[in-house]
């Protein structure tokens, strides 16, 4: 079976054109990250000097784990049921395209804004740091292993969580169930970052 | 408009213009049909009166689709000849949607086999099927937040067009939306939703192309337009599969015409189902009743009856050019007043509503 890239990226194409005109989608996207930032930046901007060698010990920007989680879950949920709703998956699936063509560049196209609000959020978040933070809190954060576990880890989180909306979303016939029960099968990767976070 | 179908239709192929039309000239596909070899018709077949099987487009043999206990159509055999119009017709349930669903591959069938442009319609062929024919869904189904040129273009990747923006242009043109192309789709009115679907359908240049109801919610011009558009494409070749509840669009554009109910009713030319269920008629008004009316009408060529029906004479005859002038004739030779003499013409919306009454008061005896 031979893909035809020209379709995936049709797909791509006009899903983010269909975000970028969907202002709720883009609010819920903002909001997300601030909530995965909070306790990070609590935890590394009111620590006196003294607290580096606490953070040391802790995994703050782990946290910011639940970005690639969350962000793409919302996504992904509608991607097929809101097509179903809507009526254009009808027509979508009476062209050439194959279900994989299909359901790859739906994924694809959620990628592409999990990855970038997950890795500008986290740039950001790493450049205040530098600018803001204690200096000896700064050292005591930004530490290679974790920096490049940020940036290995960030797509991975996003692919699961978008691989298991996409399979809700197939099967959901209500775009609004399809977006609960994939926030919900995001909590697991969230509650594992959380914990690795705390220490 | 006729310049631009002419344009959208890249290679016309050939029509069947009527009864034992055979192809002249056989394109990849239409060989590739003849290869098949004629299909004999197989038990429980309508027969396609009016029509040969030169080149088939469509061909359909006992075809079935179930859900669970229920059957949305049985036994469905037909075939559908390149260039043809063919209107499939049913009261709602009937199961046309769901026929249009399955030889569109949406939907696999539970029973039978059908070839669809000469590809046997199986999973294996849905692609190259689908890449042959286009599908006008009944919901025009838009991506409403995006626009109308950037809903056709990505209908036209999916369909990878070589020469997109000049397809697109085309497509819109034909459906008098070229000046549309940037509106959001949210702001069009049903009619020009429809429209724009429309146009997403003639995109690939289809060999073939399922219209479910395309006319549904469209104003009496927007509706004419579609017409002249059918008639446009058939002129150029396009066969077309034509679902409708607008009988006398039927009439008017289709070559034969199906009628369905859950099973197959009945299949062939308008005309001629109308004389297959409908015996010919004069209805003759005189100014005062004819003192013989038995001795005027009995023994005329092509006057196979009569009866009185208040102030007329109803005279069944079988062939109306023979009949007419004989009776007008035996009328003014009897002294009789003559105020009209006029010809029964029954309509498609007689015969679908003959044969679906009578599937009405089968099911309830």
């Amino acid at each position: 079976m031979r893909l035809s890239a020209t379709r995936v990226r049709a797909i791509i194409r006009k899903e983010l054109r269909e975000y970028r005109h969907n202002r709720q989608l883009v609010v819920t996207m903002s909001v997300f990250p601030l909530i995965f930032i909070i306790t990070p930046a609590v935890q590394i901007f009111t620590q006196p000097a003294s607290a580096a060698s606490t953070l040391a010990h802790s995994q703050v920007l782990v946290y910011m784990l639940g970005i690639p989680a969350l962000v793409p879950a919302t996504f992904a949920s509608i991607s097929v049921a809101g097509e179903r709703q809507q009526g254009t998956l009808e027509p979508v699936l009476t062209t050439p395209i194959r279900r994989e063509e299909f359901l790859l560049g739906k994924a694809l196209a959620a990628l592409v804004p999990a990855i970038s609000v997950s890795y500008g959020v986290f740039g950001v978040f790493v450049a205040a740091i530098e600018l803001f933070a204690q200096p000896a809190v700064t050292s005591a954060v930004l530490r290679g292993p974790e920096l490049i576990a940020q940036v290995l880890f960030t797509p991975l989180v996003a692919a699961l969580s978008i691989w298991i909306g996409i399979a809700i979303s197939a099967r959901s016939n209500d775009p609004r169930v399809a977006a609960q029960l994939s926030v919900l099968a995001s909590l697991p990767s969230i509650v594992v970052t959380t914990l690795i976070g705390h220490g | 408009m006729i310049h631009l179908i002419r344009s959208l239709v890249r290679k016309p192929r050939r029509r069947i213009t009527g009864a034992g039309a055979s192809a002249a000239a056989v394109g990849p596909d239409e060989a590739a049909s003849r290869a098949q070899g004629p299909r004999s018709a197989s038990p429980g077949k309508v027969a396609a009166p009016g029509r040969t099987s030169g080149a088939v487009a469509l061909s359909v043999h006992n075809l079935g689709e179930r859900f669970g206990a229920r059957s949305a159509f049985e036994d469905l055999s037909f075939e559908v000849g390149y260039g043809e119009v063919f209107g499939f017709l049913g009261p709602n349930g009937a199961g046309k949607t769901t026929t249009v669903r399955t030889l569109g591959t949406l939907l696999a069938p539970s029973a039978g086999s059908a070839m669809v442009t000469g590809l046997p319609l199986a999973p294996e062929n849905g692609v190259e099927i689908r890449r042959r024919i286009s599908v006008m869904p009944e919901a025009p189904g838009l991506y409403q937040r995006l626009s109308v040129a950037e809903n056709l273009e990505c209908f036209a990747s999916l369909y990878e067009v070589p020469v997109l923006r000049e397809r697109i242009e085309f497509a819109l043109r034909a459906v008098n939306l070229a000046d549309r192309a940037q509106e959001t789709c949210a702001a069009l009115s049903k009619g020009l939703r429809q429209r724009v679907a429309l146009a997403r359908a003639l995109l690939p240049d289809p060999q073939m192309l399922f219209l479910d109801e395309p006319t549904s919610g469209l104003d009496p011009a927007a509706a004419r337009d579609v017409h002249e558009l059918i008639d446009g494409l058939r002129q150029h070749g396009v066969t077309i599969f034509l679902t409708t509840h607008r009988l006398e669009e039927a009439e008017r554009l289709c070559d034969r015409v199906a009628i369905l109910n859950t099973t197959l009713r009945t299949i062939g030319p308008p005309g001629e189902l109308r004389d297959r269920l409908f015996a010919k008629t004069l209805t003759v008004r005189t100014l005062v009743p004819v003192p013989d009316p038995g001795r005027v009408f009995t023994g005329l060529p092509g006057v196979d009856g009569w009866h009185q029906d208040g102030a007329s004479y109803v005279i069944a005859i079988s062939d109306p050019v023979t009949a007419t002038p004989a009776v007008t004739r035996a009328l003014v030779g009897a002294g009789a007043d003559v105020m009209s003499i006029a010809e029964s013409r029954h309509s498609l919306e007689d015969v679908y509503l003959q044969l679906i009454d009578q599937d009405t008061e089968a099911g309830q005896g």
